[in-house]
Parts: structure tokens; C-alpha cells; sequence
């Protein structure tokens, strides 16, 4: 493969040219990057909500304020961390919209050291790929990350299966970097302890 | 190290962020201790399998349903205000 020596103009994300077309009235590449990205903006709000309509929801009125404030974006960050920082901002107004009858704010159901001090010492062989099939799988992931506190889910979700820095995440969830650091430490160390009885029950009794 | 402070590196630790030194000093740590290496690979593995598993995720006629949805309200509106 041949090497492409910088001219000096740094190379450009495909996202760049799409965003000037809208600019320009062009509703084509606004449908292009919303297939680009319905997928994770999904993700993302249902991880958060937990509610499958709030997320349909949120799916909507992310695209349409990214498309209202298209002309506010700037290009210092990319596209697709913009879009993500308004979903994440839609998905916990909603949050807290449900969550005024209940009064439990983030932070309160975060004080717990549940699940800090790792108790199950088994490894996980083979791996869970291997054991169970993909909507099993699948099925196991969504109800261990259910039970996470919703503090430690959205450090997780941005951090770890969408691949934000630290701070892009904490500047997000409005938390300081150490703060997130905490969290996803507890998020990974409460979610690794929960799986571990899953894939250490079938281990011990394979099936199939 | 004990286990507890090893606790407290493994994020950096597995992120990468740690300086060389103390990074030595968890590798060390995990050697010797049992425990924390299964700590160490079940939570790797953890992070693994919740990022190649698509965990919610889009059915083709709700994301069709959404996307003309979205195309349509955008149509109503004029980008840039």
C-alpha cells in the first residue's frame, strides 16, 4: 500500500464534506449521516434510559437538533462526538424528567461500595462468545447492565463500548475526570462480578 | 503492592495510562497473585464482550421508521437557525 505523504492540509473525516453539504440545503447527506450513526445514537440512549420509547425518541430529536444547530458545529471536534454529546444531554433530561417522582439523583445511587471488593476468582473459559449463542449472549449483557447503578452505566456505555476519552466523557455526564475514573472502575469491577456467575454456571455444567 | 492498591491502578492499568514503573509494579503483582490476575483477565474480558455484542440493538423496519421520521420533521425545518 502506497504511503500518502501529508501535504501540509491535514486529511479531512468523510463527516466533514457530508456536514458542508447540509450546510448547503443538501438533505441527501443529512439521511447519509443519519444512517451513519441511528445505530449508536440508539445504543447510547437506551443504555442511559433504560426505555425503549425514550430512546426512540431521543433517536428523533437528536438528529433534528444536530440538524437545527448544524451551523453551531464547529470542526475542532468530530462530527460524530458532537451528535453523541446531544444525545447523551437529551438522553438524561429524560432521565431525570422520569426520574422527578422518584427523587433518587445520580449521584445518590453511586455511594455504594457494592461490588468494589472483587469475590469470584474464577476465570472465564472458554470464552463467552463460545458459550452461549449471540441473542443469548446478548440477553445476558442487557440484564447485567440493567442492574448497574445508572451513574456507573453512562461512564461505562461512553467509555468502554463507545470509546470516549475520560474527559470527552466526563465533560459529557457534567462529572470530573476523577469521578469518572471511579465510576468505571466500579462499573467494570459490578459488571465483571455479575457475568462471572453466568459464564462460571455454564462453565461448570456445559450443555452444548 | 497489595491487592488493594492494585484495585486502585487497574483502570490506568488497563487503559494504558500508567507510568512504566508502576505498570511494572502491577504486572509484578498480578505473578504472584492468582486472584487479581483473574481480576485482571475477567475484566478485560468484561469490557470485550460488551463492546462486540451488540447489546440493543436496531430492528431494519424501526430504524427505517426513524430515519423517515427524522428526514421528514427536517424537511419542515430550516437548517442553520
Amino acid at each position: 500500500m502506497a504511503t500518502i505523504q501529508s501535504t501540509g492540509a491535514e486529511e479531512l473525516h468523510p463527516d466533514v464534506a457530508l456536514v458542508a453539504r447540509v450546510r448547503k440545503g443538501d438533505m441527501q447527506a443529512f439521511e447519509q449521516l443519519v444512517k451513519q450513526y441511528d445505530r449508536q445514537v440508539f445504543r447510547i440512549a437506551q443504555h442511559i434510559t433504560q426505555n425503549r420509547e425514550d430512546a426512540e425518541d431521543i433517536v428523533q430529536d437528536a438528529f433534528l437538533k444536530a440538524y437545527e444547530k448544524i451551523d453551531q458545529f464547529q470542526g475542532n471536534s468530530k462530527f460524530s462526538t458532537w451528535l453523541i454529546r446531544i444525545a447523551v444531554n437529551e438522553s438524561l433530561m429524560r432521565l431525570r424528567k422520569r426520574k422527578t417522582a422518584r427523587t433518587v439523583s445520580m449521584d445518590e445511587d453511586v455511594q455504594t461500595d457494592e461490588g468494589f471488593i472483587p469475590r469470584d476468582f474464577a476465570d472465564w473459559s472458554p470464552n463467552p462468545e463460545q458459550l452461549y449463542g449471540q441473542s443469548e449472549l446478548a440477553e445476558i449483557l442487557r440484564k447485567t447492565i440493567q442492574g448497574l447503578p445508572e451513574g456507573f452505566r453512562s461512564v461505562f456505555v461512553l467509555r468502554d463500548v463507545e470509546n470516549l476519552s475520560t474527559e470527552e466523557t466526563a465533560e459529557m455526564l457534567g462529572l470530573s475526570v476523577p469521578a469518572v475514573k471511579s465510576r468505571l472502575l466500579r462499573a467494570r469491577l459490578q459488571l465483571r462480578e455479575r457475568l462471572s456467575r453466568h459464564f462460571k454456571e455454564l462453565k461448570e455444567a456445559p450443555e452444548k | 503492592m497489595t491487592c488493594k492498591e492494585f484495585l486502585a491502578q487497574l483502570t490506568d492499568y488497563m487503559d494504558g495510562k500508567l507510568a512504566a514503573e508502576v505498570a511494572a509494579e502491577v504486572t509484578t503483582h498480578m505473578g504472584k497473585c492468582g486472584h487479581c490476575e483473574v481480576v485482571f483477565n475477567t475484566t478485560r474480558k468484561t469490557i470485550e464482550v460488551y463492546k462486540n455484542n451488540e447489546v440493543y440493538e436496531l430492528p431494519s423496519p424501526l430504524r427505517d421508521r426513524l430515519c423517515a421520521a427524522i428526514m421528514a420533521k427536517c424537511g419542515t425545518k430550516k437548517s442553520g437557525c
